[in-house]
């Protein structure tokens, strides 16, 4: 069944919380993973890989340039999960 | 700012090693004679011929916040303790330009490794190998590339003069410090942390150094395995850890009030050319890098008064180190105590240089020689080539100026010889 956007944000807070140490309270769909977040362009790799198994979810790397935010990741996710 | 020959002096010292997680607890767990050898107890190990090695004391995770620490291969983890401590023990606060007594472009770092990120290297093709190529760190090129401890600590203290990571197997450490003396000597810098680390107790490289023959197998007695100049001994130990400092010019030392520990008197490098891992028997590359301190050091035979010895506890190595000082400084020897520490710490590699150039510093700041500890029976040629402190750490001269040096060869006929001397 696939996850509503309450829970894509939950588990992206989560990866965030493990990958760069941030709160999970503060990870809201408003928030720059890079400017607020602290995840650098390496990071953010992870960050993509650890979302696409969580969500069962392909995020090419063309597409990962333009998840600015986490609202940008939660509505990619929300469109393309399985 | 003269660009030659600067006096250089050592003000800031820190350490995490097999003994405890800085160095103070590394230099008690000398002096006291402690050994910092344990059982493997990873599963791994239960197939190894060798099952006994030196652990850090304390693990960096413990000062490194995990976001960070998931980022930095183990040796740089270890580099990055160490170095914070010898930065926060010199006195400054913050990084170059934050701290207004030293400028970025006038501060430098060289770390060396002996291996680099082997485990990082290694765990990531597990990962590739288990799990595909998706899942392979993004971070595995900066955690594995040995240059990575100094560049870590590059940023972390903010050195724009040059970072740098001379490799030479076991020689690493005390080459990054020689390299560190002659960047302040010639003038490029006036601050230099350096140093050595070393993370490798991992399935592949004890398997590996077990099957030369150069590990000690002696499972059953991990606390009497490293033993010295002793008749029993059979090969090293392996230790894991960093030993950093901070060296600077006198004149920048002065200017800023620091505390100075000892001068950092010069290096004297040589190549054996003789073998790609056995030492050359008679000490003859070692007397050609102690005759090259000498010739280019103002440094006299008679203020040496203690020899922090590479001794790794190998059958060859342990007595051409001894015959190469009898040969170059003669009767001399006979004041020098030679102490041979990596029977308390194991052999930390490239970390070795590092952490033994803290505990020379801090023997004659502190005019105490650390034991060897293990010898229970005296190689005949070692006691006929030097003095070695036995059992318990042995007091150095309390009063005038005293000298000591701090020898490191490593596979590849490297040798490394370092001088300090109380201020």
């Amino acid at each position: 069944m696939a996850a509503t956007q309450e829970e894509i944000v939950a588990g992206l807070a989560e990866i965030v919380n493990e990958i760069a140490g941030i709160p999970v309270e503060d990870v809201q769909l408003d928030k720059s993973f890079t400017d607020d977040l602290d995840v650098d362009s390496l990071s953010m790799v992870e960050v993509v890989v650890a979302a696409e198994e969580r969500f069962d979810v392909k995020i090419p790397d063309d597409d990962v340039k333009n998840l600015k935010t986490v609202g940008d990741a939660t509505e990619y996710i929300l469109k393309h999960q399985a | 700012m003269s660009s030659t020959n600067r006096t250089v002096v050592v003000t800031g010292i820190g350490a995490t090693t097999p003994l405890g997680g800085d160095a103070a607890s590394t230099w008690e767990g000398l002096v006291a004679g402690r050994s910092g050898v344990k059982p493997l107890e990873q599963e791994w190990a239960a197939d190894q011929a060798v099952r006994i090695a030196a652990p850090v004391a304390v693990e960096p995770t413990e000062t490194i916040p995990r976001p960070q620490a998931r980022r930095l291969d183990r040796s740089a983890q270890f580099a990055l303790v160490a170095a914070k401590e010898a930065w926060a023990d010199a006195g400054f606060e913050g990084r170059a330009g934050e701290d207004p007594n030293v400028a970025p472009e006038r501060l430098g770092t060289v770390i060396a490794s002996g291996i680099g990120g082997v485990t990082t290297l290694l765990d990531q093709y597990d990962v590739l190998k288990e799990k595909g190529v998706r899942r392979v760190s993004p971070h595995t090129v900066p955690m594995l590339m040995p240059n990575g401890p100094s560049a870590n600590v590059g940023l972390l203290v903010g050195a724009r003069a040059g970072v740098h990571t001379p490799v030479s197997a076991c020689a690493s450490g005390a080459e990054a410090i020689g390299y560190a003396i002659e960047m302040i000597r010639s003038g490029r810098a006036d601050v230099v942390v350096a140093g050595g680390t070393e993370a490798a107790i991992h399935p592949l490289p004890i398997a590996a150094f077990g099957n030369m023959m150069a590990m000690s197998k002696n499972n059953d007695d991990p606390q009497g395995a490293s033993r010295p100049y002793d008749v029993g001994r059979d090969g090293f130990v392996l230790g894991e850890g960093a030993g950093v400092i901070v060296l600077e010019s006198a004149e920048h030392a002065a200017a800023r009030g620091a505390r100075v520990y000892a001068e950092a008197v010069g290096q004297g490098i040589s190549a054996d050319g003789h073998d790609i891992v056995q030492p050359e028997p008679e000490g003859r590359g070692i007397s050609h890098a102690l005759q090259n301190l000498m010739d280019a050091n103002d440094l006299d035979p008679a203020e040496i008064v203690h020899v922090n010895a590479h001794a790794t506890s190998t059958p060859a190595g342990d007595i051409a180190e001894l015959k190469a000082l009898r040969k170059v400084f003669g009767d001399d020897v006979d004041h020098m105590a030679v102490s041979a520490t990596k029977s308390m710490t194991g052999h930390l590699l490239g970390g070795a240089g590092g952490v033994e150039s803290v505990a020379t510093v801090l023997a004659l700041y502190h005019r105490v020689a650390p034991p060897t500890i293990n010898i229970d029976t005296l190689d005949p040629e070692a006691e006929a080539n030097a003095d070695v402190v036995r059992d318990e750490a042995r007091k150095l001269p309390v009063e005038g100026r005293i000298a000591a040096l701090n020898d490191s060869f490593g596979f590849g006929g490297h040798n490394v010889v370092l001088a300090f001397r109380s201020v």
